[in-house]
């Protein structure tokens, strides 16, 4: 958890908004620092997660998790975090086995155009267990979905509009339901004018999920240059639906990425210049 | 900054658990050494050499065990095939497995090309200096009297090289002899020989029995993480050479709205979930030239961990300019991993350059020397001044 972004969003641990829909994007740079914040935060606020991490092994969020002092290991063992570990499970459908007894959540890949119905059904089991209270088991407090990043799947032949139903349907269920919190990463590759055609899966996912959203973190490369001292521009996005009409607040940040944490400082105020 | 020692490694008195993936932090204590391999300084990781120790630079100290390295091909596939039996025969070396799959040569006509390593250790680089003047005392050279303002930076080491040695220099004027080669053991996939009958959209038979052949494999010789760790381990090189090209079935580099869009990025999905959970590592070559989605293009190297592109001067102009003579290309990197961190090492220069000595690939910061003949005529004078910005012989026509 970095506690300048702490502050920089107004959260703390001890105080989660219910019902947000974080959108972390990025355009041509690496925002997946981002979303190891959210889920130390989030579970050291004792939410029940369930985390869908389809790009990497699960030892690497562990490691991560580890130097920013929160144990996924412990947390799935107490119950507290539903790991759904996307590349192990994609093996037994990737490759068919006579003796496969695969998870149901990564059965698009057999057929993409099916659609996503399978991965939201694992979604909403995960996180509809924190409502029982067993003999023994802790209470977790409202759930939260984190997904590592929703891309890849358009790279694993999804459609766009599947992807966005699929959002939708769990954004209904988690956020609105049982009031908890969804974030989500989704990549983009290519410059924002650009119009082709190929891009259009991307481009269509990224506006449909910034609309969905009620805060959007972007991320992109500084627009001077590679600088190896600042890695790039943050821009924070709150859409507030106040009684008083729509009201959208924008801040720009510039960030560097440390082994321990990221640091946040407003434009031109870094270290390595002053 | 090296990782600390007490973050190496899990609980110490625990078993590591069955389905752990690869990036283990290996102490001393639990695994025997892999030859050939050895941890990182920056994060614990487990690192093979690729060959060439310029590009080992490059990516941190080797290439990491359980990661891709992409390598978009040049023009004629003449680097990035070099670059490519450079990794097998660094392979052989160490005395790793290979796994070698190509579409269009029989993966033998590879593996006798494989340059021959010089093993007298005779060729060692030393980082380039500085020359000094003779009979000019230290301290008036090292003082600087009017460029004062750059005295704190450091010389400048166009070559990258670190300074502890770690994998082996081959002579590319030599193939590697039949006794080395032999002695290491290789499995091959051609695929001609595996019939292709015909393919969904999103998974060509191709690719798919690939994956299925490398699985099989690595099961088979035991190079899965799930594997009983008493066993002598060893790691497995995999080189799959020209990826995505018309030979594999795909349409990727023929059509702008390929049929097949998705069977690359499947299949290069499955790629890493098979090297995460187990000990090999790959080198892929691609075609990039011929694909003309960049998006697309964006995501395979999204899928990979890293990725660099090559781009010979060879039949372009910049052949006979005079400003990159002493080079063969350019070389980009696209992508830099952060494995089991946060941060990741990137490089400190993003304009590269290569070229091809008999005994060594070497990669060095591209930067102009200045234009110092007096014989240059105004006709190369011209060219140099539109080729290429920032170089001083501009000036030159502002003779006052």
């Amino acid at each position: 958890m970095f506690t300048e972004l702490n502050s920089i969003l107004s959260s703390s641990p001890d105080s989660v908004t219910p019902g947000e829909f974080i959108l972390v994007s990025d355009r041509q740079s690496d925002a997946s620092f981002l979303i190891h914040h959210f889920l130390s935060f989030y579970l050291r606020s004792r939410c029940k997660v369930v985390f869908l991490g389809l790009v990497q092994s699960f030892r690497h969020y562990s490691a991560v998790s580890q130097r920013l002092g929160v144990s996924l290991t412990q947390a799935k063992e107490k119950g507290q975090l539903v790991f759904m570990e996307g590349l192990k499970e994609s093996l037994s459908v990737l490759i068919p086995q006579a003796d496969n007894t695969e998870s149901q959540a990564m059965n698009f890949l057999r057929d993409p155009p099916v659609g996503l119905r399978s991965l939201y059904e694992f979604v909403r089991s995960g996180a509809v267990g924190s409502g029982r209270a067993e003999d023994g088991a802790e209470e977790w407090g409202p759930p939260v979905l984190l997904v590592d990043d929703v891309s890849v799947l358009l790279s694993l032949g999804v459609d766009a509009g599947a992807v966005l139903d699929f959002s939708h349907y769990c954004r209904a269920a988690v956020c609105s339901q049982m009031k908890g919190n969804m974030v989500m990463l989704v990549r983009c590759n290519g410059e924002e004018e650009e119009e082709e055609d190929g891009e259009e899966g991307a481009e269509a996912l990224l506006k449909g999920l910034t609309h969905q959203c009620s805060l959007n973190l972007h991320v992109q490369g500084l627009p001077t240059g590679y600088c190896k001292d600042i890695h790039g521009q943050v821009e924070v996005c709150w859409k507030r639906r106040q009684g008083d009409g729509p009201h959208t607040q924008r801040n720009l940040f510039q960030y560097k990425v440390h082994d321990k944490g990221a640091s946040f400082f407003p434009r031109g105020t870094s270290s390595a210049v002053l | 900054m090296a990782a600390p020692v007490s973050g190496m490694g899990e609980a110490p008195a625990e078993r590591l658990p069955v389905n752990s993936t690869s990036f283990q932090k290996k102490t001393r204590s639990k695994l025997v050494s892999i030859p050939g391999t050895r941890p990182s300084v920056q994060n614990g990781q487990l690192l093979v050499s690729t060959g060439v120790t310029s590009l080992d630079y490059l990516l941190g100290g080797g290439l990491a065990v359980g990661t891709v390295l992409l390598i978009e091909e040049d023009r004629y596939d003449s680097y990035s095939r070099m670059i490519l039996k450079y990794f097998l025969a660094e392979g052989v070396v160490c005395r790793h497995e290979l796994f070698v799959a190509t579409a269009q040569d029989n993966p033998d006509d590879i593996l006798q090309e494989l340059p021959a390593p010089i093993l007298d250790d005779v060729a060692v680089p030393k980082a380039v200096e500085q020359p000094r003047l003779t009979g000019e005392p230290q301290d008036s050279l090292d003082a600087m009297k009017i460029a004062w303002r750059y005295q704190h930076l450091p010389k400048v080491q166009s070559a990258l090289a670190s300074s502890s040695r770690f994998g082996h220099y081959y002579d590319v004027s030599k193939t590697m002899e039949a006794e080395i080669r032999q002695a290491a053991k290789c499995h091959r996939f051609c695929l001609p020989d595996h019939v292709t009958p015909s393919s969904t959209a999103h998974r060509l038979e191709s690719y798919s029995a690939l994956l299925e052949s490398l699985q099989e494999v690595i099961h088979r010789e035991g190079f899965d993480l799930a594997a009983p760790m008493s066993k002598s381990r060893n790691i497995l090189r995999v080189g799959l050479h020209s990826l995505g090209s018309a030979l594999w079935g795909d349409d990727l580099c023929c059509h702008d709205k390929p049929r097949h869009r998705h069977a690359l990025t499947t299949f290069l999905y499955g790629l890493r979930a098979l090297l995460r959970s187990s000990l090999s590592v790959a080198v892929v070559t691609l075609p990039s030239h011929l694909i003309q989605d960049r998006a697309l293009m964006g995501s395979i190297t999204r899928l990979c961990d890293n990725a660099i592109a090559l781009e010979s001067f060879k039949g372009s102009e910049r052949e006979t300019n005079p400003l990159y003579k002493d080079y063969h290309g350019l070389l980009y990197v696209r992508q830099v991993p952060h494995l089991n961190c946060l941060a990741s090492q990137l490089p400190d220069h993003k304009d590269l350059a290569f070229k091809l000595k008999r005994k060594q690939f070497s990669i060095e910061r591209l930067h102009l020397p200045p234009d110092l003949s007096e014989t240059v005529s105004r006709v190369s004078r011209g060219e140099l001044a539109s080729a290429c910005g920032p170089s001083a012989s501009g000036t030159k026509n502002l003779d006052f």
